[in-house]
Protein backbone atom coordinates (compact mmCIF):
# COMPACT_ATOMS: atom_id res chain seq x y z
CA UNK A 1 0.00 0.00 0.00
CA UNK A 2 1.31 3.53 -0.89
CA UNK A 3 2.23 5.65 2.11
CA UNK A 4 2.68 9.52 0.98
CA UNK A 5 4.33 12.20 2.46
CA UNK A 6 3.12 16.08 1.67
CA UNK A 7 5.22 18.57 2.83
CA UNK A 8 3.74 21.73 4.10
CA UNK A 9 4.34 25.27 2.50
CA UNK A 10 2.85 27.66 5.35
CA UNK A 11 4.26 31.24 5.88
CA UNK A 12 3.58 33.19 9.29
CA UNK A 13 2.03 30.20 11.26
CA UNK A 14 -0.85 29.48 7.97
CA UNK A 15 -0.60 26.75 6.13
CA UNK A 16 -0.39 27.50 2.33
CA UNK A 17 -4.00 26.49 0.52
CA UNK A 18 -1.83 24.63 -1.57
CA UNK A 19 -1.62 22.07 0.40
CA UNK A 20 -5.07 20.97 0.27
CA UNK A 21 -4.97 20.41 -2.97
CA UNK A 22 -1.71 18.42 -2.96
CA UNK A 23 -3.51 16.42 -0.24
CA UNK A 24 -6.37 15.94 -3.09
CA UNK A 25 -3.19 14.62 -5.44
CA UNK A 26 -2.46 12.31 -3.22
CA UNK A 27 -5.97 10.78 -2.85
CA UNK A 28 -6.13 9.97 -6.03
CA UNK A 29 -3.14 7.35 -5.04
CA UNK A 30 -4.51 6.05 -2.69
CA UNK A 31 -3.34 4.70 0.89
CA UNK A 32 -1.85 6.38 4.05
CA UNK A 33 -1.42 10.53 3.36
CA UNK A 34 1.01 12.44 5.85
CA UNK A 35 1.45 15.73 6.11
CA UNK A 36 5.14 16.49 7.77
CA UNK A 37 5.26 20.48 8.80
CA UNK A 38 9.09 21.78 8.80
CA UNK A 39 9.18 25.22 11.38
CA UNK A 40 11.03 26.69 14.07
CA UNK A 41 7.72 25.90 15.72
CA UNK A 42 5.29 23.98 13.91
CA UNK A 43 2.47 23.25 16.15
CA UNK A 44 0.10 26.09 14.64
CA UNK A 45 0.84 25.07 11.18
CA UNK A 46 0.50 20.91 12.15
CA UNK A 47 -2.83 21.68 13.19
CA UNK A 48 -4.25 23.34 10.90
CA UNK A 49 -2.28 20.39 8.68
CA UNK A 50 -4.51 17.93 10.93
CA UNK A 51 -7.99 19.02 9.75
CA UNK A 52 -7.35 18.30 6.23
CA UNK A 53 -9.53 15.76 4.85
CA UNK A 54 -7.90 12.55 3.92
CA UNK A 55 -4.51 13.19 6.12
CA UNK A 56 -4.13 10.61 8.55
CA UNK A 57 -0.89 11.93 10.59
CA UNK A 58 0.78 14.93 10.93
CA UNK A 59 4.67 14.90 11.75
CA UNK A 60 6.16 17.71 12.90
CA UNK A 61 9.19 18.78 12.71
CA UNK A 62 10.74 21.83 15.23
CA UNK A 63 14.37 23.05 14.68
CA UNK A 64 15.41 26.53 14.45
CA UNK A 65 17.25 26.05 11.33
CA UNK A 66 13.60 25.94 9.70
CA UNK A 67 12.47 28.82 10.47
CA UNK A 68 12.18 30.22 6.96
CA UNK A 69 11.98 27.63 4.09
CA UNK A 70 15.30 27.11 2.69
CA UNK A 71 15.16 24.38 0.44
CA UNK A 72 19.29 22.76 0.79
CA UNK A 73 18.08 23.05 4.40
CA UNK A 74 14.95 21.22 4.06
CA UNK A 75 15.76 18.50 2.01
CA UNK A 76 18.30 15.91 4.37
CA UNK A 77 15.63 16.38 6.58
CA UNK A 78 12.82 15.43 4.43
CA UNK A 79 14.72 12.54 3.32
CA UNK A 80 15.63 11.10 6.39
CA UNK A 81 12.05 11.34 6.95
CA UNK A 82 11.03 10.10 4.04
CA UNK A 83 13.27 6.87 4.29
CA UNK A 84 10.54 5.72 6.71
CA UNK A 85 9.14 3.85 4.63
CA UNK A 86 7.31 6.28 2.42
CA UNK A 87 6.22 5.40 -1.56
CA UNK A 88 5.38 9.07 -2.49
CA UNK A 89 6.95 12.28 -2.03
CA UNK A 90 4.40 14.88 -3.17
CA UNK A 91 4.92 18.75 -2.74
CA UNK A 92 2.62 21.76 -4.11
CA UNK A 93 3.40 23.07 -7.14
CA UNK A 94 4.74 26.50 -6.18
CA UNK A 95 8.00 28.09 -6.05
CA UNK A 96 8.65 26.56 -2.94
CA UNK A 97 7.94 23.34 -4.03
CA UNK A 98 9.75 23.96 -7.18
CA UNK A 99 12.76 24.94 -5.58
CA UNK A 100 12.23 21.72 -3.32
CA UNK A 101 11.20 19.02 -4.74
CA UNK A 102 14.16 18.05 -7.16
CA UNK A 103 16.51 18.66 -4.28
CA UNK A 104 14.97 15.40 -2.26
CA UNK A 105 14.35 13.38 -5.19
CA UNK A 106 18.81 13.88 -6.56
CA UNK A 107 18.83 12.67 -3.17
CA UNK A 108 16.91 9.90 -3.25
CA UNK A 109 18.74 9.18 -6.61
CA UNK A 110 14.92 9.05 -8.51
CA UNK A 111 13.84 11.63 -11.36
CA UNK A 112 10.64 13.66 -10.20
CA UNK A 113 7.65 14.23 -11.86
CA UNK A 114 7.02 17.91 -11.93
CA UNK A 115 2.92 19.46 -12.40
CA UNK A 116 1.59 16.53 -11.93
CA UNK A 117 -2.25 17.04 -13.41
CA UNK A 118 -4.44 13.32 -12.95
CA UNK A 119 -3.25 10.82 -11.18
CA UNK A 120 -3.84 7.24 -12.73
CA UNK A 121 -2.70 5.55 -10.01
CA UNK A 122 0.47 4.33 -7.76
CA UNK A 123 3.24 5.08 -10.95
CA UNK A 124 0.90 6.94 -13.64
CA UNK A 125 0.72 10.46 -14.06
CA UNK A 126 -0.61 13.09 -16.35
CA UNK A 127 1.81 16.04 -16.47
CA UNK A 128 2.05 18.81 -19.31
CA UNK A 129 4.80 19.92 -21.40
CA UNK A 130 5.49 22.60 -23.69
CA UNK A 131 3.66 25.29 -22.28
CA UNK A 132 0.96 22.75 -21.63
CA UNK A 133 0.52 21.96 -25.83
CA UNK A 134 0.58 18.60 -24.97
CA UNK A 135 -0.42 16.46 -21.58
CA UNK A 136 1.80 13.35 -21.21
CA UNK A 137 1.12 10.34 -19.75
CA UNK A 138 4.21 8.88 -17.25
CA UNK A 139 4.79 6.05 -15.77
CA UNK A 140 7.41 5.82 -13.18
CA UNK A 141 10.44 3.70 -12.27
CA UNK A 142 11.12 1.92 -9.23
CA UNK A 143 11.77 3.62 -6.21
CA UNK A 144 10.30 6.75 -3.88
CA UNK A 145 7.81 8.81 -6.56
CA UNK A 146 8.91 12.57 -5.71
CA UNK A 147 6.10 14.69 -7.48
CA UNK A 148 4.80 18.08 -7.91
CA UNK A 149 1.33 19.09 -7.58
CA UNK A 150 0.03 21.01 -10.21
CA UNK A 151 -2.57 23.12 -7.95
CA UNK A 152 -4.81 24.43 -10.55
CA UNK A 153 -5.83 21.19 -11.42
CA UNK A 154 -6.85 19.43 -8.16
CA UNK A 155 -10.22 20.72 -5.64
CA UNK A 156 -8.79 21.61 -2.14
CA UNK A 157 -10.04 19.01 0.26
CA UNK A 158 -11.76 20.19 2.91
CA UNK A 159 -11.16 20.82 6.51
CA UNK A 160 -13.56 18.60 8.65
CA UNK A 161 -10.39 16.13 9.43
CA UNK A 162 -9.27 15.21 13.03
CA UNK A 163 -5.40 13.58 12.06
CA UNK A 164 -3.09 12.98 15.18
CA UNK A 165 0.21 15.27 14.96
CA UNK A 166 3.47 13.58 16.13
CA UNK A 167 6.09 15.35 17.11
CA UNK A 168 9.48 13.54 15.46
CA UNK A 169 12.82 14.56 15.87
CA UNK A 170 15.12 14.22 12.38
CA UNK A 171 19.25 13.74 13.02
CA UNK A 172 20.11 15.18 9.29
CA UNK A 173 22.82 17.58 9.51
CA UNK A 174 21.90 20.39 7.76
CA UNK A 175 23.77 23.04 5.60
CA UNK A 176 24.96 26.23 6.56
CA UNK A 177 26.10 27.22 2.95
CA UNK A 178 22.76 28.65 2.13
CA UNK A 179 20.99 31.48 4.62
CA UNK A 180 17.63 33.93 4.02
CA UNK A 181 18.14 36.98 4.12
CA UNK A 182 15.34 38.78 3.54
CA UNK A 183 12.06 38.72 1.50
CA UNK A 184 10.12 41.62 0.29
CA UNK A 185 6.60 40.22 0.21
CA UNK A 186 4.26 42.06 -2.11
CA UNK A 187 1.56 43.10 0.56
CA UNK A 188 -2.19 43.25 -1.07
CA UNK A 189 -5.60 43.15 0.51
CA UNK A 190 -6.89 41.51 -2.54
CA UNK A 191 -7.82 37.87 -3.40
CA UNK A 192 -4.49 36.00 -3.46
CA UNK A 193 -4.06 35.30 -7.50
CA UNK A 194 -3.88 31.37 -7.09
CA UNK A 195 -6.83 31.05 -5.06
CA UNK A 196 -9.05 33.80 -5.95
CA UNK A 197 -12.50 33.02 -8.15
CA UNK A 198 -12.08 35.98 -10.34
CA UNK A 199 -8.95 37.37 -11.96
CA UNK A 200 -8.45 40.78 -13.68
CA UNK A 201 -5.23 40.86 -15.65
CA UNK A 202 -3.57 43.42 -17.02
CA UNK A 203 -0.81 43.49 -20.20
CA UNK A 204 1.87 45.28 -21.98
CA UNK A 205 -1.18 47.66 -23.15
CA UNK A 206 -1.11 49.11 -20.33
CA UNK A 207 1.37 51.53 -20.72
CA UNK A 208 2.66 52.18 -17.36
CA UNK A 209 2.00 51.39 -13.30
CA UNK A 210 -0.43 54.60 -12.93
CA UNK A 211 -2.51 53.34 -16.16
CA UNK A 212 -2.40 50.14 -14.08
CA UNK A 213 -5.64 51.76 -11.87
CA UNK A 214 -7.96 51.09 -14.27
CA UNK A 215 -7.52 47.07 -13.69
CA UNK A 216 -7.61 47.44 -10.24
CA UNK A 217 -10.23 49.54 -9.63
CA UNK A 218 -12.32 47.11 -12.28
CA UNK A 219 -10.68 44.38 -9.72
CA UNK A 220 -11.88 46.16 -6.77
CA UNK A 221 -15.58 46.60 -7.90
CA UNK A 222 -16.13 43.00 -8.66
CA UNK A 223 -13.72 41.40 -5.65
CA UNK A 224 -10.72 40.00 -8.01
CA UNK A 225 -7.11 39.51 -8.09
CA UNK A 226 -5.24 40.74 -10.14
CA UNK A 227 -2.54 39.54 -12.75
CA UNK A 228 -0.47 40.31 -15.16
CA UNK A 229 1.03 39.12 -18.46
CA UNK A 230 5.51 38.93 -18.67
CA UNK A 231 5.45 42.25 -20.89
CA UNK A 232 3.51 43.94 -17.76
CA UNK A 233 5.59 43.15 -15.37
CA UNK A 234 8.91 43.07 -17.40
CA UNK A 235 8.29 46.70 -18.21
CA UNK A 236 7.87 47.06 -14.46
CA UNK A 237 4.04 47.83 -14.34
CA UNK A 238 3.77 46.00 -11.55
CA UNK A 239 5.47 43.43 -9.57
CA UNK A 240 7.15 39.73 -10.91
CA UNK A 241 4.45 38.05 -8.25
CA UNK A 242 1.62 38.80 -10.60
CA UNK A 243 2.82 37.28 -13.85
CA UNK A 244 0.09 34.63 -15.12
CA UNK A 245 1.73 32.15 -17.32
CA UNK A 246 4.06 29.15 -18.45
CA UNK A 247 6.98 30.63 -15.95
CA UNK A 248 4.42 32.58 -13.61
CA UNK A 249 1.96 31.51 -11.93
CA UNK A 250 -0.68 28.71 -13.32
CA UNK A 251 -4.44 29.65 -12.21
CA UNK A 252 -7.70 28.06 -12.68
CA UNK A 253 -10.00 31.28 -11.45
CA UNK A 254 -14.42 30.84 -12.04
CA UNK A 255 -13.66 34.03 -14.49
CA UNK A 256 -10.82 35.29 -16.09
CA UNK A 257 -10.34 38.94 -17.48
CA UNK A 258 -7.53 39.23 -20.30
CA UNK A 259 -7.08 42.99 -20.62
CA UNK A 260 -4.81 44.27 -23.39
CA UNK A 261 -3.04 40.95 -23.67
CA UNK A 262 -2.19 39.60 -26.80
CA UNK A 263 -2.96 35.93 -26.14
CA UNK A 264 1.33 34.45 -26.46
CA UNK A 265 0.73 30.51 -25.55
CA UNK A 266 2.82 31.40 -22.55
CA UNK A 267 0.18 33.11 -21.10
CA UNK A 268 -2.25 30.75 -22.00
CA UNK A 269 -0.54 28.37 -20.69
CA UNK A 270 -1.15 30.00 -16.87
CA UNK A 271 -5.32 30.32 -17.78
CA UNK A 272 -6.08 26.98 -19.57
CA UNK A 273 -7.92 25.91 -16.48
CA UNK A 274 -9.86 29.28 -15.67
CA UNK A 275 -13.79 28.22 -16.52
CA UNK A 276 -14.66 31.58 -18.32
CA UNK A 277 -12.48 33.48 -19.81
CA UNK A 278 -12.96 36.71 -21.25
CA UNK A 279 -11.13 39.15 -23.74
CA UNK A 280 -10.69 43.11 -23.84
CA UNK A 281 -8.36 43.96 -27.23
CA UNK A 282 -8.50 46.28 -29.40
CA UNK A 283 -7.30 44.21 -32.59
CA UNK A 284 -9.97 41.90 -33.52
CA UNK A 285 -6.94 39.76 -34.90
CA UNK A 286 -5.10 39.32 -31.42
CA UNK A 287 -5.06 35.31 -30.68
CA UNK A 288 -6.58 35.47 -27.64
CA UNK A 289 -9.63 35.65 -28.57
CA UNK A 290 -9.31 32.01 -30.26
CA UNK A 291 -9.65 30.97 -26.53
CA UNK A 292 -12.18 33.47 -24.96
CA UNK A 293 -15.71 32.21 -24.29
CA UNK A 294 -16.30 36.06 -24.45
CA UNK A 295 -14.84 38.69 -26.59
CA UNK A 296 -15.05 42.61 -26.73
CA UNK A 297 -12.82 44.44 -29.09
CA UNK A 298 -12.32 47.89 -28.08
CA UNK A 299 -9.79 50.08 -25.92
CA UNK A 300 -9.24 49.31 -22.57
CA UNK A 301 -8.89 53.19 -21.32
CA UNK A 302 -12.77 53.30 -22.39
CA UNK A 303 -14.29 49.67 -22.32
CA UNK A 304 -12.86 48.87 -18.67
CA UNK A 305 -13.59 51.82 -16.98
CA UNK A 306 -17.18 51.95 -18.34
CA UNK A 307 -17.23 48.11 -16.81
CA UNK A 308 -16.83 49.31 -13.58
CA UNK A 309 -19.69 51.93 -13.78
CA UNK A 310 -22.02 48.99 -14.72
CA UNK A 311 -20.88 45.88 -12.42
CA UNK B 1 36.81 32.31 -10.96
CA UNK B 2 35.30 29.52 -13.70
CA UNK B 3 31.90 29.48 -14.38
CA UNK B 4 29.64 26.68 -15.95
CA UNK B 5 26.49 27.37 -17.81
CA UNK B 6 24.54 24.80 -19.34
CA UNK B 7 22.77 25.48 -22.36
CA UNK B 8 19.98 23.33 -23.95
CA UNK B 9 18.69 22.86 -27.38
CA UNK B 10 15.03 22.68 -27.66
CA UNK B 11 11.89 23.85 -29.75
CA UNK B 12 11.98 27.70 -30.36
CA UNK B 13 9.32 29.55 -28.17
CA UNK B 14 7.72 30.68 -31.07
CA UNK B 15 7.10 27.30 -33.00
CA UNK B 16 3.75 26.35 -32.24
CA UNK B 17 3.25 22.81 -31.34
CA UNK B 18 1.96 19.95 -32.86
CA UNK B 19 1.04 16.72 -31.29
CA UNK B 20 1.49 13.61 -33.48
CA UNK B 21 -1.61 12.36 -33.97
CA UNK B 22 -0.90 8.59 -32.86
CA UNK B 23 -0.03 9.81 -29.43
CA UNK B 24 3.68 9.28 -29.66
CA UNK B 25 4.45 12.35 -28.78
CA UNK B 26 4.99 16.25 -30.30
CA UNK B 27 6.83 16.51 -33.81
CA UNK B 28 10.11 18.38 -33.39
CA UNK B 29 11.55 16.88 -36.64
CA UNK B 30 12.10 20.12 -39.17
CA UNK B 31 11.00 22.70 -36.82
CA UNK B 32 12.98 25.57 -35.98
CA UNK B 33 15.09 25.39 -32.86
CA UNK B 34 16.95 27.46 -30.42
CA UNK B 35 18.55 27.86 -27.26
CA UNK B 36 16.94 27.59 -23.92
CA UNK B 37 15.43 30.91 -23.72
CA UNK B 38 16.44 30.84 -19.87
CA UNK B 39 19.78 29.22 -21.06
CA UNK B 40 20.39 32.92 -23.13
CA UNK B 41 19.68 34.38 -19.99
CA UNK B 42 21.98 32.36 -18.07
CA UNK B 43 25.06 33.00 -20.59
CA UNK B 44 24.02 36.91 -20.45
CA UNK B 45 24.35 36.99 -16.98
CA UNK B 46 27.97 34.95 -17.08
CA UNK B 47 29.48 37.55 -19.70
CA UNK B 48 27.68 40.52 -17.41
CA UNK B 49 30.25 38.95 -14.09
CA UNK B 50 33.00 38.36 -16.40
CA UNK B 51 33.12 41.81 -17.85
CA UNK B 52 32.66 42.99 -14.10
CA UNK B 53 35.89 41.21 -13.03
CA UNK B 54 34.51 38.55 -11.03
CA UNK B 55 33.75 35.56 -13.83
CA UNK B 56 37.72 34.85 -15.42
CA UNK B 57 36.70 31.71 -17.51
CA UNK B 58 33.28 30.43 -18.87
CA UNK B 59 32.71 27.24 -20.24
CA UNK B 60 29.53 26.46 -22.14
CA UNK B 61 27.93 22.84 -21.49
CA UNK B 62 25.09 20.90 -23.75
CA UNK B 63 23.79 17.03 -23.15
CA UNK B 64 22.26 15.94 -26.53
CA UNK B 65 23.55 14.80 -30.18
CA UNK B 66 25.38 16.19 -33.20
CA UNK B 67 22.71 19.30 -33.62
CA UNK B 68 23.41 20.57 -30.23
CA UNK B 69 26.73 22.02 -31.72
CA UNK B 70 25.19 25.00 -33.19
CA UNK B 71 23.39 25.52 -29.41
CA UNK B 72 27.24 26.10 -27.97
CA UNK B 73 28.35 27.70 -31.08
CA UNK B 74 25.68 30.07 -29.96
CA UNK B 75 27.22 30.09 -26.40
CA UNK B 76 30.58 30.59 -27.76
CA UNK B 77 29.34 33.73 -29.84
CA UNK B 78 27.59 35.19 -26.41
CA UNK B 79 31.16 35.49 -25.06
CA UNK B 80 31.56 31.40 -23.41
CA UNK B 81 35.39 31.12 -23.88
CA UNK B 82 35.46 27.67 -24.69
CA UNK B 83 32.84 24.38 -24.77
CA UNK B 84 31.74 20.51 -23.73
CA UNK B 85 29.51 18.97 -25.76
CA UNK B 86 28.12 15.73 -23.38
CA UNK B 87 27.76 13.79 -26.73
CA UNK B 88 24.60 11.82 -26.31
CA UNK B 89 21.83 10.66 -28.84
CA UNK B 90 18.32 10.42 -27.14
CA UNK B 91 15.91 12.21 -24.44
CA UNK B 92 17.92 12.73 -21.62
CA UNK B 93 16.05 13.21 -18.38
CA UNK B 94 16.99 15.74 -15.32
CA UNK B 95 18.38 13.43 -13.27
CA UNK B 96 20.66 12.00 -15.56
CA UNK B 97 21.42 15.75 -16.97
CA UNK B 98 22.27 16.86 -13.58
CA UNK B 99 24.27 14.15 -12.63
CA UNK B 100 26.32 14.80 -16.09
CA UNK B 101 26.71 18.38 -14.84
CA UNK B 102 27.50 17.45 -11.61
CA UNK B 103 30.42 15.65 -12.83
CA UNK B 104 31.43 18.17 -15.21
CA UNK B 105 31.66 21.08 -12.44
CA UNK B 106 33.65 18.64 -10.30
CA UNK B 107 36.15 18.21 -12.93
CA UNK B 108 36.55 21.95 -14.15
CA UNK B 109 36.50 22.60 -10.32
CA UNK B 110 34.60 25.34 -11.66
CA UNK B 111 32.67 28.11 -8.43
CA UNK B 112 29.46 28.97 -10.37
CA UNK B 113 27.08 26.64 -12.62
CA UNK B 114 24.55 28.51 -14.05
CA UNK B 115 21.20 27.47 -15.49
CA UNK B 116 18.12 28.27 -16.64
CA UNK B 117 15.36 27.61 -14.34
CA UNK B 118 13.56 25.19 -16.96
CA UNK B 119 13.57 23.89 -19.81
CA UNK B 120 10.61 25.62 -22.11
CA UNK B 121 10.37 21.64 -23.70
CA UNK B 122 9.96 19.08 -20.80
CA UNK B 123 9.14 22.61 -18.39
CA UNK B 124 10.47 19.94 -15.72
CA UNK B 125 12.05 22.71 -13.62
CA UNK B 126 14.61 20.37 -11.73
CA UNK B 127 17.94 19.96 -13.28
CA UNK B 128 20.06 23.02 -11.64
CA UNK B 129 18.14 21.69 -8.13
CA UNK B 130 19.57 18.28 -8.75
CA UNK B 131 23.28 19.61 -9.61
CA UNK B 132 22.94 21.53 -6.11
CA UNK B 133 21.80 18.38 -4.14
CA UNK B 134 24.45 15.75 -6.22
CA UNK B 135 27.13 18.23 -4.98
CA UNK B 136 26.03 19.16 -1.88
CA UNK B 137 26.11 22.77 -2.91
CA UNK B 138 24.37 25.68 -2.54
CA UNK B 139 21.44 26.64 -4.76
CA UNK B 140 19.47 29.64 -5.17
CA UNK B 141 16.52 29.28 -8.24
CA UNK B 142 14.79 32.03 -9.96
CA UNK B 143 17.27 34.71 -9.91
CA UNK B 144 16.39 38.17 -10.76
CA UNK B 145 19.14 39.36 -9.61
CA UNK B 146 22.90 38.42 -8.80
CA UNK B 147 25.81 39.86 -6.97
CA UNK B 148 29.01 38.36 -6.17
CA UNK B 149 31.48 39.31 -3.41
CA UNK B 150 34.32 37.27 -2.80
CA UNK B 151 33.73 33.38 -2.22
CA UNK B 152 29.89 34.40 -1.48
CA UNK B 153 26.95 35.19 -4.04
CA UNK B 154 23.79 37.20 -2.89
CA UNK B 155 20.76 36.38 -4.64
CA UNK B 156 17.55 37.63 -5.32
CA UNK B 157 14.90 35.16 -6.30
CA UNK B 158 11.22 35.70 -7.69
CA UNK B 159 8.95 33.72 -5.83
CA UNK B 160 5.39 33.40 -5.31
CA UNK B 161 5.45 35.97 -2.44
CA UNK B 162 7.63 38.70 -3.84
CA UNK B 163 11.25 38.86 -3.74
CA UNK B 164 13.33 36.51 -1.71
CA UNK B 165 17.30 37.33 -0.90
CA UNK B 166 19.28 34.84 0.30
CA UNK B 167 23.29 34.85 0.72
CA UNK B 168 24.74 31.54 -0.49
CA UNK B 169 28.43 30.41 -0.40
CA UNK B 170 30.25 29.21 -3.46
CA UNK B 171 30.21 27.09 -5.52
CA UNK B 172 26.69 27.20 -5.54
CA UNK B 173 23.84 26.69 -8.56
CA UNK B 174 22.23 29.67 -9.66
CA UNK B 175 18.94 29.29 -12.30
CA UNK B 176 18.01 32.36 -14.25
CA UNK B 177 14.22 33.66 -13.90
CA UNK B 178 12.83 36.06 -17.18
CA UNK B 179 13.91 39.68 -15.44
CA UNK B 180 17.92 38.56 -14.54
CA UNK B 181 18.88 40.64 -17.52
CA UNK B 182 17.92 41.32 -21.11
CA UNK B 183 20.04 39.09 -22.94
CA UNK B 184 22.40 40.85 -25.70
CA UNK B 185 21.82 40.97 -29.57
CA UNK B 186 24.55 38.69 -31.13
CA UNK B 187 26.94 40.87 -33.61
CA UNK B 188 27.92 38.64 -36.85
CA UNK B 189 31.57 39.49 -35.82
CA UNK B 190 31.32 37.74 -32.86
CA UNK B 191 29.21 34.81 -34.54
CA UNK B 192 32.18 34.64 -36.73
CA UNK B 193 34.71 34.38 -33.38
CA UNK B 194 33.10 31.61 -31.94
CA UNK B 195 33.61 29.86 -34.96
CA UNK B 196 37.01 29.52 -33.90
CA UNK B 197 36.77 29.18 -30.45
CA UNK B 198 37.55 24.97 -28.92
CA UNK B 199 34.64 22.40 -28.73
CA UNK B 200 35.54 19.32 -26.21
CA UNK B 201 33.25 16.61 -26.54
CA UNK B 202 33.04 13.81 -24.42
CA UNK B 203 30.68 10.96 -23.45
CA UNK B 204 28.78 10.01 -20.29
CA UNK B 205 31.00 7.28 -19.94
CA UNK B 206 33.65 9.43 -20.27
CA UNK B 207 32.11 11.53 -17.27
CA UNK B 208 31.67 8.35 -15.06
CA UNK B 209 28.00 8.56 -15.48
CA UNK B 210 25.46 5.41 -15.48
CA UNK B 211 21.98 7.56 -17.09
CA UNK B 212 19.59 7.11 -14.62
CA UNK B 213 16.03 4.84 -15.01
CA UNK B 214 13.79 7.29 -16.67
CA UNK B 215 10.00 8.39 -16.70
CA UNK B 216 8.42 6.02 -19.33
CA UNK B 217 6.20 8.16 -21.31
CA UNK B 218 3.46 6.09 -22.23
CA UNK B 219 0.96 8.61 -24.33
CA UNK B 220 1.04 12.16 -25.63
CA UNK B 221 -2.29 13.79 -26.36
CA UNK B 222 -2.97 17.82 -27.22
CA UNK B 223 -4.46 19.49 -24.24
CA UNK B 224 -8.58 19.43 -24.46
CA UNK B 225 -9.79 22.40 -26.68
CA UNK B 226 -12.28 25.08 -25.39
CA UNK B 227 -15.25 25.63 -26.96
CA UNK B 228 -15.60 28.74 -29.43
CA UNK B 229 -16.78 31.47 -27.24
CA UNK B 230 -18.77 34.40 -28.32
CA UNK B 231 -17.99 37.97 -29.26
CA UNK B 232 -19.59 41.38 -28.12
CA UNK B 233 -19.64 44.59 -29.26
CA UNK B 234 -20.59 46.86 -26.02
CA UNK B 235 -20.07 46.64 -22.40
CA UNK B 236 -23.96 46.42 -21.82
CA UNK B 237 -23.91 43.04 -23.92
CA UNK B 238 -20.58 42.16 -21.84
CA UNK B 239 -22.40 42.62 -18.70
CA UNK B 240 -25.02 40.77 -20.05
CA UNK B 241 -23.34 37.90 -21.56
CA UNK B 242 -22.04 37.39 -18.03
CA UNK B 243 -24.85 37.54 -15.84
CA UNK B 244 -26.81 35.22 -17.93
CA UNK B 245 -23.84 32.60 -17.31
CA UNK B 246 -24.21 33.53 -13.57
CA UNK B 247 -20.77 34.87 -13.45
CA UNK B 248 -21.45 38.37 -12.01
C1 LIG C 1 10.71 31.66 -22.06
C2 LIG C 1 9.53 32.56 -22.09
C3 LIG C 1 8.65 32.50 -21.04
C4 LIG C 1 7.53 33.33 -21.02
N1 LIG C 1 6.66 33.25 -19.98
C5 LIG C 1 5.56 34.05 -19.97
C6 LIG C 1 4.60 33.97 -18.92
O1 LIG C 1 4.73 33.19 -17.98
N2 LIG C 1 3.52 34.81 -18.96
C7 LIG C 1 3.33 35.69 -20.00
O2 LIG C 1 2.32 36.43 -19.97
N3 LIG C 1 4.21 35.77 -20.99
C8 LIG C 1 5.33 34.98 -21.01
N4 LIG C 1 6.22 35.11 -22.03
C9 LIG C 1 6.08 36.23 -22.97
C10 LIG C 1 5.07 36.01 -24.09
O3 LIG C 1 5.70 35.33 -25.16
C11 LIG C 1 4.56 37.37 -24.61
O4 LIG C 1 5.66 38.14 -25.02
C12 LIG C 1 3.79 38.17 -23.56
O5 LIG C 1 2.80 37.36 -22.96
C13 LIG C 1 3.16 39.37 -24.20
O6 LIG C 1 2.52 40.18 -23.25
P1 LIG C 1 1.28 41.10 -23.67
O7 LIG C 1 0.22 40.25 -24.25
O8 LIG C 1 0.95 41.93 -22.49
O9 LIG C 1 1.94 42.08 -24.75
P2 LIG C 1 1.72 42.18 -26.31
O10 LIG C 1 1.94 40.88 -26.97
O11 LIG C 1 2.52 43.34 -26.74
O12 LIG C 1 0.19 42.48 -26.45
C14 LIG C 1 -0.41 43.68 -26.10
C15 LIG C 1 -1.86 43.61 -26.59
O13 LIG C 1 -2.56 44.75 -26.17
C16 LIG C 1 -3.43 45.17 -27.21
N5 LIG C 1 -3.68 46.60 -27.00
C17 LIG C 1 -2.83 47.64 -27.16
N6 LIG C 1 -3.42 48.79 -26.80
C18 LIG C 1 -4.65 48.48 -26.38
C19 LIG C 1 -5.74 49.25 -25.88
N7 LIG C 1 -5.66 50.58 -25.69
N8 LIG C 1 -6.88 48.61 -25.56
C20 LIG C 1 -7.01 47.26 -25.73
N9 LIG C 1 -6.01 46.49 -26.19
C21 LIG C 1 -4.85 47.10 -26.52
C22 LIG C 1 -2.70 44.84 -28.47
O14 LIG C 1 -3.62 44.70 -29.55
C23 LIG C 1 -1.98 43.54 -28.11
O15 LIG C 1 -2.76 42.42 -28.46
C24 LIG C 1 7.33 34.26 -22.07
C25 LIG C 1 8.23 34.29 -23.13
C26 LIG C 1 9.31 33.46 -23.16
C27 LIG C 1 10.26 33.53 -24.30
N1 LIG D 1 20.27 18.26 -22.21
C1 LIG D 1 20.61 19.43 -21.67
N2 LIG D 1 21.60 20.17 -22.23
C2 LIG D 1 21.93 21.36 -21.70
N3 LIG D 1 21.34 21.89 -20.63
C3 LIG D 1 20.36 21.21 -20.04
C4 LIG D 1 19.93 19.95 -20.51
N4 LIG D 1 18.94 19.52 -19.71
C5 LIG D 1 18.75 20.48 -18.78
N5 LIG D 1 19.60 21.50 -18.97
C6 LIG D 1 19.75 22.73 -18.16
O1 LIG D 1 18.87 22.67 -17.05
C7 LIG D 1 17.91 23.72 -17.08
C8 LIG D 1 16.61 23.24 -16.51
O2 LIG D 1 16.09 22.19 -17.29
P1 LIG D 1 14.85 21.31 -16.83
O3 LIG D 1 15.16 20.82 -15.47
O4 LIG D 1 14.79 20.20 -17.85
O5 LIG D 1 13.64 22.18 -16.89
C9 LIG D 1 17.88 24.18 -18.54
O6 LIG D 1 17.52 25.54 -18.63
C10 LIG D 1 19.34 23.95 -18.95
O7 LIG D 1 20.17 25.02 -18.53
Amino acid sequence: MSKILIVAEHAEGKLNGGVAKTVAAAKGVGGEIHVAVFAADAAAVAEQAAKLDGVTKVLAVNNAANANPVAAVLAPQIVEVASGGYTHVFVPGTTFGKDLAPRIAAKLDVQQVSDVMAVHGPNSFDRPIYAGNAITTVETPAGTVVATVRLASFQAVGAGGSASVETVSVGAAVPTHTRYVKLEAQKSERPDLQSAARVVSGGRALGSSENFKVIFDFADKIGAGVGASRAAVDSGYVPNDMQVGQTGKIIAPELYFAVGISGAIQHLAGIKDARTIVAINKDPEAPIFEVADIGLVGDLFQVVPELTGKV
Amino acid sequence: MKALVSVKRVVDYNVRIQVKSDGSGVVTDGVKHSMNPFDEIAMEEAVRLKEKGKVTEIVAVTIGGAKNEETLRTALAFGADRAIHVKEEGEVQPLTAAKAFAAVLKKEEAKLFLAGKQAIDDDANQTGQMVAALLDIAQATFASKVEIDGDKATVTREIDAGLETLEVDLPAVITTDLRLNEPRYLKLPDIMKAKKKPIEAVSFADLGVTPAAGLKTTKTVPPPARSKGIMVKTTDELVEALKSKGLL
